[in-house]
């Protein structure tokens, strides 16, 4: 297979595993700022956004809208913060932005509003819509002949929406292999854990049996999933799921797996001990 | 008695006069419409033979998704489609892509200010042996409410094939709404179609009649009949975009007669007639009767008993526009 002129310079595992400790801090302070929001998915994906925008998305903060940038659509709206602080990292818009968070007259809306700021690409916030408007641009670019490829984030809570398994069964039907959808499989939602309130297992399987490719991996492991979100581009007939494991809250100890995390956010002690302990992890 | 300057079919009122559905002219308004501009996409749920696609699907295969029965999914999809610059045609009955897709047209492509035609078919009683749940009466108050949204609901064949056209040189989300039913054609290839535009169809001076959707022709009946049998003049008013409304056209007709009648195949409430009635109320408070489904879902039957049981039938209308008249003149 030809390979274009790489976009994205080699950047170590170690440095994208700093980068994305940085990029939880981040989140714990703007969140910290706002005064509400959702912090165990936005810190649980951190690594997965990291891996896209630094290693495998071709894009350009420069000229956001270059025609054959890849596309990132994210339609579990809600995590959003972390969306902002790494398109802020990458250099999309300007740091000081990150603070007017949820907050009047600000670019950045509590979910995700297209074109509100540069690298947003669609509107999400109720849920189970997201991958389906990937699909419409996966169409498009099928229909103009264009080798970009669309990245789609949902969470698995979302996926008791009807309309997600919609969306999974037309885009394998279409053959749309230029998808790879990234479902960040935490195992909570808002009122517990999914299995007890919709049981997704086995999932693997019930995508399979929809004929998408599916790849499960470790969600923190940045290895992982940028060798995952590699293999996808190889497969040639259908799309690709990319179940993507993780712990909510991932790397602060009272965070992790606490679905009381899902939608609400430290206080200004809970964010020192926050932050004190992803420092020290590095 | 029919306006001179908009060229109307001279023949509407003959027994043999042609009748033609508008859902046939959206058929040929999207073929036509379609030759003219590549970018335009269209998506229809498993109802494509139903809204009369099957030329455009025969001429343009690569430009159109099959997206089965799955209205919320083909919704967001148009979204995607359109922000890659395609002018995506959603289409189906309105029964259902009002309903079913409401949440994704308000996230999805209202919020978006997408660019997608949202193509209703079947409007009103024109599928009506199919019963009360394949009925849409409620589909313009769900689409006037959105913002962002053009809504448009045309009277005939003619109209609504130049409706297609015309929406596609508009930017951001309609609604448009039509009718299968065989109706007179009130309107010529030689009529002007304007979005956002009511056009006096009768000129008078006693009572403005407000119409849009294929209950027009009734409408019109009725404003024969008042003149022949009690000399009244009734200005019929038909107003196929009630999103933006023609706010100017509709408070000059009033202003004029100072009494007003709306007429639609649609709950009196948040559709034509609630849009007028937020008009008077605010700008030119005058009497108002608003014609209609009241707060009641339809049943099965054909379209002309149907219109005679819910009281939107010529005669009823001509009766109704008379007390009416003469309790407040």
């Amino acid at each position: 297979m030809p390979i274009g002129k790489k976009k994205t310079s080699k950047i170590s595992p170690e440095e994208l595993y700093k980068k994305s400790n940085k990029l939880k801090q981040t989140v714990i302070d703007m969140l910290t700022e706002a005064g509400s929001g959702h912090t165990a998915g936005s810190l649980g994906t951190a690594e997965i956004f990291t891996a896209l925008y630094f290693q495998i998305l071709n894009v350009d903060p420069k000229n956001p809208h270059k025609k054959n940038r890849d596309r990132f659509l994210l339609s579990n709206g809600h995590i959003c913060p972390i969306w902002y602080a790494t398109l802020s990292e990458r250099g999309f818009f300007p740091k000081s932005e990150l603070w007017k968070l949820r907050k009047i007259n600000s670019k950045l809306q509590g979910h995700p509003k297209m074109n509100s700021l540069p690298g947003i690409e669609n509107t999400s916030g109720s849920l189970g819509q997201g991958l389906s408007q990937a699909i419409g641009v996966a169409i498009a670019a099928k229909m103009d002949n264009l080798s970009y490829r669309i990245y789609c984030m949902t969470g698995d809570g979302e996926m008791d929406e009807g309309q997600i398994w919609e969306a999974a069964m037309f885009a394998p039907n279409k053959k749309l292999n230029n998808i790879t959808w990234i479902i960040d499989r935490n195992n909570i939602q808002s009122d517990g854990k999914t299995e007890d309130i919709m049981p997704l297992e086995d999932l693997k399987e019930k995508l399979e049996s929809f004929n998408w490719f599916v790849v499960e991996i470790n969600g923190h492991s940045i290895e992982e999933i940028i060798s995952a979100c590699k293999m996808a581009k190889s497969i040639t007939q259908r799309p690709t799921a990319i179940i993507a494991h993780t712990i909510p809250g991932e790397g602060i100890e009272f965070m992790e797996n606490n679905y009381k995390w899902h939608g609400k956010v430290p206080d200004k002690k809970e964010a020192i001990a926050a932050k004190e302990e992803l420092q020290s992890i590095i | 008695m029919l306006n001179p300057r908009l060229k109307l079919n001279q023949d509407v009122f003959l027994k043999d006069t042609t009748k033609r559905s508008p859902r046939d002219g959206f058929g040929k308004g999207m073929l036509e419409t379609a030759e003219k501009n590549p970018a335009i996409v269209v998506l229809s749920a498993d109802l494509s033979e139903s809204v009369k696609l099957k030329e455009f699907i025969k001429n343009f295969p690569d430009r159109f998704v099959q997206a089965g029965i799955a209205e919320q999914n083909m919704c967001s999809i148009a979204t995607g489609l359109a922000t890659e610059r395609k002018i995506p045609y959603v289409v189906s009955h309105a029964a259902f892509i009002a309903y079913r897709s409401w949440d994704q047209i308000r996230l999805s492509v209202c919020m978006n200010g997408a660019n997608v035609k949202i193509c209703g078919s079947h409007e009103g009683f024109s599928n009506g042996p199919d019963g009360a749940s394949a009925e849409p009466l409620e589909d313009i108050a769900l689409m006037r409410v959105l913002p962002n949204m053009t809504v448009i609901n045309p009277i005939d064949y003619e109209q609504t094939r130049k409706a297609v056209a015309e929406i596609s040189k508009i930017q951001g989300p309609v609604y448009l709404r039509f009718s299968k039913a065989e109706i007179p054609n009130m309107t010529t290839e030689e009529t002007p179609f304007k979005i956002g535009n009511a056009e006096v169809f009768v000129e008078g001076k006693d009572i403005t009649i407000i119409s849009c959707g294929a209950i027009t022709y009734e409408a019109l009946v009725a404003a024969k009949n008042l003149k022949a049998k009690y000399k009244i003049e009734a200005e019929l008013l038909v107003s196929p975009t009630i999103k933006p409304l023609d706010e100017h056209r509709i408070l000059e007709s009033v202003k004029k007669t100072g009494l007003a009648v709306t007429i639609e195949e649609h709950q009196i409430n948040g559709g034509l007639g609630g849009a007028v009635s937020e008009l008077l109320c605010e700008k030119l408070p005058s009497p108002l009767l608003r014609m209609g489904m009241k707060d009641s879902f339809g049943e099965s039957g054909s379209y002309e008993d149907l219109k005679n049981k819910y009281e939107l039938s010529s005669h009823h209308i001509e009766n109704k526009v008379l007390n009416f008249f003469r309790e407040k003149k």
